[in-house]
């Protein structure tokens, strides 16, 4: 790559004088030669136009150049390019790298806040960070410690910084955050201490706060309209959260806004997902605590909520439901509708019109999931919208210091936050899941601000009757409600897709491989061991008119921790949940098949350990064609 | 015999007496046995040094506390620690670290925190000081861990335990003032 040497040295940043930050960030985003925000852009698509690698040539794939970061915690999130600048992020201390991709990734400038080491300890699954945004000559940075920096994106220097939170309640941060016109949108983590979620809008320009809406509590802190705000078509009324909840309990409650944000420019609105409701004893809190794991639609500009839909009520498994939002305009019934689908933790996909949050699909992306057996869609049914629970896996049900056993899927549900692509070429949704089952046994817990505040027992294992790994990466019908094909995959798949104009579609495994497959079969076509587990999203870009595609290496978050030694050994699991469930409830679990099921899945390395193959380190790795 | 008469329930009052009292205990001559049973009292068990300890009868009954243990601690420790004291890709496996470290360290550890932050470590400990759901089990984690470390408790949960034992709940009640 000598050539990039004799480059002539180019603006780094594209114009910061634009007359709408807005249009010149629209214009960025649709620019497929960059990667200006975490998501690709505003409809989370995770497509890109770029067609340079294709399913023909992508077996030639090589390493171009690669970048440590220096941290060795868990890397999630991707590097952004803007014009010839790639900046790169880290977990805690949350350092940002700007490259020059003119001077072979020399480092331009390095960002590194200073924070409080104490934050770590009140993030409850390591110090991942989803990473950066940029917006009006800017990049946006959302620290562990909840403060949100907005850096010059050509110098590095502060321009602007403002807290979002505090942690010595908990209120920690991990995502990324959404630029809307003239606003920044900047979620909250911590639903594991009782924090109470809200989304916050600052003004660009200097930081200062636009609106707040929570996700629980009195209808004007929530940014609710009783009788404008609706929830499959009806008012949600007056106090829609407050009657749903015993007390006070909502000002401990969660419903935290650690995902992804989405935004249709049309319509005005931005999406995302409400996170569990504290603690995960479903029994210390009664009622359906709206509006945890719900949709939100709301106003950009008055963080208003036009619709809601709460998809887990009364939560007993910890499905937050946070994650992302996609938006595609799509043919249902012959005719063109606006669609938002969502693979929720719970293991359901959901179609929605999302100009009004009307139901149109939901259904398993997964066949593992038995938590519920269907998503009532009868509009004259009193359960209309409701997943209707199988009673031997409602841990509300069989109650406190019972151990509810073969749930699925886990609380890490069939995708965690790691998201999808689409590609409106083949008009096919590809999503990493995972393909792990619990057992769950919730009990009383106390409440202490800034302290963990779980009230459950949790072990996993691979989901029984199947392959015997953890993970899964398929094709899903969003039209339709279907699975088209599924790659079976040792451990849970926790990096984020990337589908190309190549018709292919590529991601990373916790191995550390990257790998890429045909948009059509599914058939993989090249695969690459990066230095460590992946669980960063992939993205792509050109330089010098050549397209390149860049993911973080780094293992950690949840995966590490609970993959990291491998899965209780189900032959072992198997044999105390038959003790454990016989001494405890007094019921049989489950036929002998399905027991013997289970045990034989050990034969197939299912409980494989992830530090057998693979360690700590962050590393960017960039992959090109040869030349 | 010294009789140290600490209830486990009463671990969160007493834990920076015991804190203070960990350098004492240092210089004492170690243990010889640091893991078996010797005697047992309302269903707690205790090695010859009175440390709490596991209890595991030829059938794989274990006693309430380990069992417990086995609760609290993938209620409260395993978002950090992973599943069954096994560590994670960032913290320790703690039921090596039980069997490096003694009892009052481990109390220590637990109650006031500990830091390693530097350029190559991120790594946090908080303090659970003021956490009832894990000082009021300390004792019940601690003889878990114990048991794992000790390689006689298998991963998973145990199959068979002890009933709760009255002294215990009683003490549980008052330690969570319920």
């Amino acid at each position: 790559m000598t050539k990039l040497l004799y480059l002539s040295t180019a603006i780094l940043v594209g114009g910061t004088v634009a007359a709408s930050a807005n249009a010149d960030l629209q214009k960025m985003m649709d620019d497929p030669n960059q990667w200006v925000i975490q998501t690709g852009d505003y409809a989370n698509q995770r497509y890109s136009d770029l067609d340079q690698i294709n399913k023909d040539n992508v077996g030639d794939l090589q390493v171009a150049w690669s970048f440590s970061t220096g941290v060795l915690r868990g890397h999630e999130g991707s590097p952004l390019v803007v014009g010839d600048v790639m900046y790169v992020h880290t977990p805690f201390p949350n350092t940002v790298y700007a490259l020059d991709l003119n001077n072979e990734g020399r480092i331009l400038w390095k960002y590194e806040p200073k924070q409080d080491p104490n934050v770590i300890a009140v993030m409850c699954c390591d110090t991942v960070n989803r990473g950066v945004a940029y917006a009006d000559g800017k990049i946006i940075l959302s620290r562990a410690d909840t403060v949100v920096d907005a850096i010059d994106a050509k110098t590095g220097k502060l321009v602007w910084s403002v807290t979002n939170g505090d942690p010595s309640k908990g209120e920690t941060n991990t995502a990324t955050v959404m630029p809307v016109k003239d606003k920044v949108l900047v979620g909250i983590s911590g639903g594991e201490y009782g924090v109470r979620g809200y989304v916050t809008a600052y003004n660009l320009s200097d930081g200062s706060m636009a609106w707040r809406a929570y996700s629980t509590g009195p209808d004007d802190e929530m940014l609710v309209d009783p009788e404008k705000t609706t929830q499959l078509g009806k008012p949600v009324g007056k106090d829609s959260s407050l009657n749903s909840w015993e007390g006070d309990q909502w000002k401990i409650g969660g419903g935290t806004t650690w995902g992804w944000y989405s935004y249709d420019p049309d319509l005005n609105l931005v999406y995302y997902g409400t996170g569990n409701p504290s603690t995960w004893n479903p029994s210390q809190r009664p009622g359906d605590n709206k509006w945890s794991m719900t949709i939100f639609a709301r106003d950009a500009d008055t963080g208003e909520a036009k619709w809601v839909y709460q998809m887990t009520p009364h939560d007993e498994w910890d499905y937050d439901g946070v994650n992302e939002m996609i938006l595609t305009d799509q043919e249902v019934d012959g005719q063109m509708r606006k669609l938002l689908t969502h693979f929720d933790r719970n293991g359901f996909a959901y179609t929605l019109d999302r100009e009004n949050g009307e139901l149109l699909v939901a259904q398993k992306y997964d066949p593992a999931v038995n938590w519920a057996t269907e998503v009532n869609m009868d509009p004259d049914s009193d359960q209309y919208g409701r997943p209707q629970v199988v009673a031997e896996y409602s841990t509300q049900e069989n109650g406190e210091d019972v151990n509810t056993t073969g749930i699925c899927p886990t609380a890490l549900g069939t995708k965690d936050q790691q998201p999808a692509s689409y590609s409106p070429k083949t008009q096919t949704f590809y999503v990493p899941t995972n393909h792990v089952c619990m057992d769950y046994e919730p009990f009383m817990v106390s409440y202490t601000a800034g302290q963990p505040y779980v009230g459950a027992t949790l072990s996993m294992y691979p989901a029984p009757n199947s392959h015997g790994g953890m993970g899964n990466f398929i094709a899903w019908d969003n039209i339709n409600g279907k699975i088209k094909w599924s790659i079976p995959e040792p451990f849970s798949v926790w990096s984020g897709a990337l589908a190309t104009a190549g018709n292919v579609v590529f991601y990373g495994t916790l191995e550390g491989y990257l790998k890429a497959v045909d948009a059509d079969t599914g058939d993989e076509l090249y695969r690459f061991k990066t230095p460590s587990g992946i669980i960063g999203n992939v993205m792509t870009y050109t330089h010098d008119g050549k397209q390149y595609v860049a993911v973080l290496s780094g293992v950690g978050g949840w995966a590490g921790i609970g993959l990291a030694a491998g899965l209780t050994d189900p032959a072992n699991a198997d044999a105390w949940q038959k003790a454990a469930g016989r001494a405890s409830t007094g019921r049989e679990l489950g036929s002998e098949e399905r027991n013997v099921a289970t045990a034989g899945l050990g034969a197939v390395g299912g409980y494989a350990a992830l530090s057998d193959y693979t360690a700590l380190g962050g590393t960017l790795t960039v992959f090109q064609l040869p030349n | 015999m010294l009789k140290l008469s600490l209830a486990p329930a009463a671990a969160a009052a007493a834990a920076c007496l015991l804190a203070a009292g960990a350098a004492q205990a240092q210089t004492e001559t170690p243990a010889a046995d640091n893991i078996t049973a010797t005697h047992e009292e309302d269903g707690r068990y205790y090695t010859a040094d009175d440390i709490p300890t596991f209890h595991i009868a030829d059938d794989g009954t274990v006693d309430w506390l380990t069992y417990s243990g086995y609760r609290r601690y993938h209620s409260e420790c395993h978002v950090c620690h992973g599943p069954d004291g096994e560590g994670s890709s960032y913290a320790p496996a703690l039921k090596d670290s039980v069997m490096q470290i003694d009892y009052y360290d481990f109390v220590n550890v637990v109650t006031n925190g500990r830091e390693h932050v530097d350029s190559s470590n991120t790594n946090v400990m908080p303090s659970f000081g003021d956490n009832a759901n894990v000082m009021c089990y300390l004792d019940d984690i601690y003889v878990y861990l114990k048991a794992r470390g000790s390689g006689e408790l298998p991963r998973g949960r145990p199959e068979k335990h002890d009933p709760k034992p009255d002294s215990v709940r009683a003490a549980e009640k008052s330690c969570l003032g319920l």
